[in-house]
């Protein structure tokens, strides 16, 4: 029995079950498939309902997870399998090629700073470019860079370069590099880790505005998604936390927000709530508010599903002091006017019984929670199960939400379903509360109970 | 061979250019429609209500006829088409219906008949590639608006013709005629239908959208291949046409018709067919002004690469 766990995962739910376990005086073993940890959290501005600087409340947990010495950190990494069971798993890990020595890197930001290619990046949702060599962002947990050998000239040129005897492109970073960092010749590799239980804190992906085609997704360049817009709204953004419009950099003026975009609908293959749009929805159209004073937001919802401590007051507050304007409705259609460059939203307005039309500089689409693509794979590399809309399944959903349907196997965060910051780091200490007491009976197995005394079949011992 | 055709009533009677159109232009690709024998009314609506075996009587015959004559039906008008395609999946999930029905009819249907529209048709059979190269005069500089409407392509899970929002058939269709596309926002947008008939003015609004939609997107022609469309379009055009020129005209934003087009008559355009079979003179708006100008006809076939 080996009382050490490892987390899949390095958002907030993966940090607070490792830092849980850690700060007990168990080992854990965090894995985060991106360069770096911080999850989604990370690519948030503020958080609801307190207008918390998500940053600023996430780095402290990102910082003390990379300096814990009973945490040993894999970015980069995934699991490739898991063989053995409850109190014996050997999983193997796959790290990326970073392409950069890491032992050797000091973090600097050299190379980044100077690298002449762009790419588009997935933590910005298309709103901002990423370096060919890049971190996640300032405060990335390692803050050390890779390079993504897709859009790093010297990796694509030097096959054809060297075929013909000369040297390849670029190489900035090798060049400028205090320390010499920099291994284009890197490759990936291979780990295997032992412990005794897994917790799964794998998160979620939210749908492509590319599957509501009605809604202009993937063709109108002002349709964006609501993470997409908390990067505009994020100071660590691509435009500082300037509210700019990507098509051409305008300050939107009107904007309408979309809630259940994708979600509660079955047709789209979502048919659950997802949870956490009311919510944040009704954030972002306040700091909307906060940054553009003259600007009027606009809320199309279905109806508004805010149940959580201080989450009604807040939506309230959002209407009645931010001057939020919500319209009960779907939203049916949303074009652009090509010649004043408007998006125009269309949709019916339950509340009067009528269609209605705004004219927005800016549409935010609340994209449904998604399961990851690859939790089917993950499922079935860990052993366990998935419902039919991909998310983990609990052994039992009333009293143990986060105990797998195997063995050893826990469950925390998005991973199992829609839900918010605060429930999911309650989740992942749950799963970390779990896990600890297995190590607990694993190190000092409790005695076998004596049966009572004239129990049947009980001898006296006199 | 020619393919089972049913025209339909509104082919019959007012519709009567498309199916002229229709008919010549498939004729000179070597695929002519032949008319099935004895044929009645589909309907004219796909019935929704849950226990409505009577209406799905009509649209059995038609299919029970198409099965004698080939196993296959065309048709034109899409209203007719929708009906047809979702019986015939219909009786393919309830085999219950189906004997129900062939009780009633006493002639059995076996519940085996590919219904098809023309435009399908050309995809699938002719292909684009085959229609491309049967024109003969290409319509090149001719800007063209595809609209759809939403029978032909609604409900998808049974029309199974073609992406609902970002349908593509009628694109393809346009751009081997070698004209040129006009996107425009509208193309999947509902014309207001049978409201024509009770809600006149409904139909007026969300066609003066669709017109002026596709007029700013700078489209010479609007082309359909429903009758029902085509005369929500094109009918109350009147009324911003000369002589209503001017300020009523000017603020609805459109101070020239644009003229409705079906897609066969742009392909007996294309395929260089006698004017007779143009079928152009029911319309409301004149589209013939389109086709004198020269500047399409000297164009060479823009390759699809250029179109894309």
């Amino acid at each position: 029995m080996i009382p050490r766990v490892m987390v899949v995962g390095g958002g907030i739910a993966g940090m607070q079950a490792a830092l849980d376990v850690a700060n007990s005086g168990y080992e854990a073993v965090l894995v985060e498939r991106l360069p770096s940890i911080g999850g989604h959290m990370a690519q948030l501005s503020e958080t609801f309902p307190t207008l918390d600087c998500a940053q600023c409340i996430l780095t402290p947990r990102t910082v003390e997870v990379g300096h814990h010495d009973k945490i040993k950190l894999f970015t980069y990494s995934a699991v490739e399998s898991v063989e053995g069971e409850i109190g014996a798993f050997r999983v193997r890990l796959r790290r990326e090629a970073t392409y950069v020595d890491w032992d050797v890197c000091t973090g600097c930001g050299t190379c980044y700073q100077k690298c002449p290619f762009q790419a588009e990046s997935d933590f910005e949702r298309g709103i901002g470019p990423r370096k060919a060599i890049y971190t996640l962002g300032p405060q990335a947990v390692p803050n050390k860079p890779v390079i993504d050998p897709a859009a790093c000239k010297y990796m694509l040129t030097r096959a054809e370069r060297e075929a013909q005897g000369k040297k390849p492109q670029c190489g900035a970073c090798a060049k400028l590099c205090p320390t010499g960092a920099i291994r284009f010749d890197d490759a990936p590799r291979y780990f295997e880790e032992e412990v005794g239980a897994i917790i799964l804190a794998t998160g979620y992906d939210l749908m492509s505005p590319v599957r509501l085609p009605e809604y202009g997704g993937g063709t109108i360049p002002d349709v964006i998604d609501g993470l997409a817009f908390e990067r505009l709204l994020s100071s660590s953004g691509p435009t500082a936390g300037a509210v700019r419009r990507p098509s051409d950099g305008k300050t939107p003026e009107t904007i309408v927000f979309v809630q259940c975009a994708g979600s509660r609908d079955p047709e789209r293959g979502a048919p659950y709530c997802s949870k956490i749009c009311c919510m944040y929805t009704a954030k972002q159209a306040m700091l909307y508010k906060h940054r553009v004073h003259h600007g009027q937001a606009h809320v199309f919802y279905i109806d508004i599903r805010a149940g959580g401590k201080r989450y009604e007051e807040f939506v309230q507050r959002g209407i009645h002091e931010e001057g939020t304007l919500y319209h009960r409705g779907k939203v049916s259609r949303i074009y652009r006017d090509s010649a004043s460059g408007k998006v125009i939203v269309r949709g019916a307005d339950t509340l009067n019984g009528k269609s209605t039309e705004i004219e927005a500089d800016l549409v935010v689409l609340a994209m449904a929670v998604l399961p990851r693509a690859d939790a089917p794979e993950v499922a079935a590399r860990l052993g366990v199960e998935i419902d039919a809309n991909g998310f983990f399944v609990s052994r039992n959903d009333e009293f143990e939400p986060v105990v797998s349907t195997r063995p050893g196997v826990y469950l925390a965060g998005v991973a199992t379903g829609p839900k918010d910051i605060p429930e999911t780091v309650a989740q992942a200490s749950g799963a970390a509360g779990k896990v600890l007491s297995l190590f607990r009976q694993w190190e000092f197995p409790s005695p076998p109970t004596p049966l009572p005394q004239g129990a049947r079949g009980v001898r006296s011992t006199k | 061979m020619g393919i089972p055709y049913f025209p339909g009533c509104t082919l019959s009677t007012t519709a009567t250019g498309y199916d002229r159109s229709g008919r010549a232009a498939a004729a000179a690709l070597g695929m002519p429609l032949d008319e099935i024998e004895g044929w009645q009314c589909c309907g004219a609506t796909f019935p929704l209500a849950v226990d409505n075996s009577m209406a799905f009587i009509a649209p059995t015959r038609i299919l029970t006829q198409a099965e004698h004559a080939g196993g296959m039906v065309t048709t034109l008008c899409v209203v007719c088409y929708h009906v047809l395609k979702r019986s015939q999946v219909m009786l393919e999930r309830s085999p219950e219906m189906l004997e129900r029905i062939n009780w009633f009819t006493e002639q059995p249907y076996h519940g085996q008949v590919r219904v098809t529209h023309l435009l399908e048709v050309l995809r699938d059979d002719l292909t684009w590639e085959g229609l491309r190269a049967a024109v003969k005069r290409p319509l090149a500089g001719l800007r063209v608006a595809p609209y759809y409407g939403c029978l032909l392509l609604r409900p998808a899970a049974e029309m199974r013709l073609d992406d609902p929002e970002r349908p593509t058939i009628l694109h393809d269709c346009v751009r081997a005629l070698g004209a040129e596309v006009v996107d425009f926002p509208y193309s999947v947008e509902c014309c207001g239908s049978y409201l024509a008939v009770e809600k006149k003015d409904v139909p007026d609004q969300l066609s003066l959208k669709i017109v002026q939609s596709a007029k700013r997107s700078g489209a010479d022609c609007i082309v359909t291949a429903c009758p029902l469309c085509q005369y929500n379009l094109d009918y109350p055009q009147r009324s911003y046409h000369p002589p209503y020129v001017g300020d009523a005209a000017e603020s609805l934003g459109i101070i020239r018709g644009v003229p409705v087009l079906y897609f066969t008559q742009l392909m007996a355009v294309a395929l260089d067919l006698p004017r007779a079979d143009w079928g152009m003179e029911g319309l409301y708006v004149d589209p013939l002004p389109l086709f004198s100008r020269g500047e399409f006809q000297t164009r060479p076939v823009p390759n699809e690469e250029a179109d894309a």
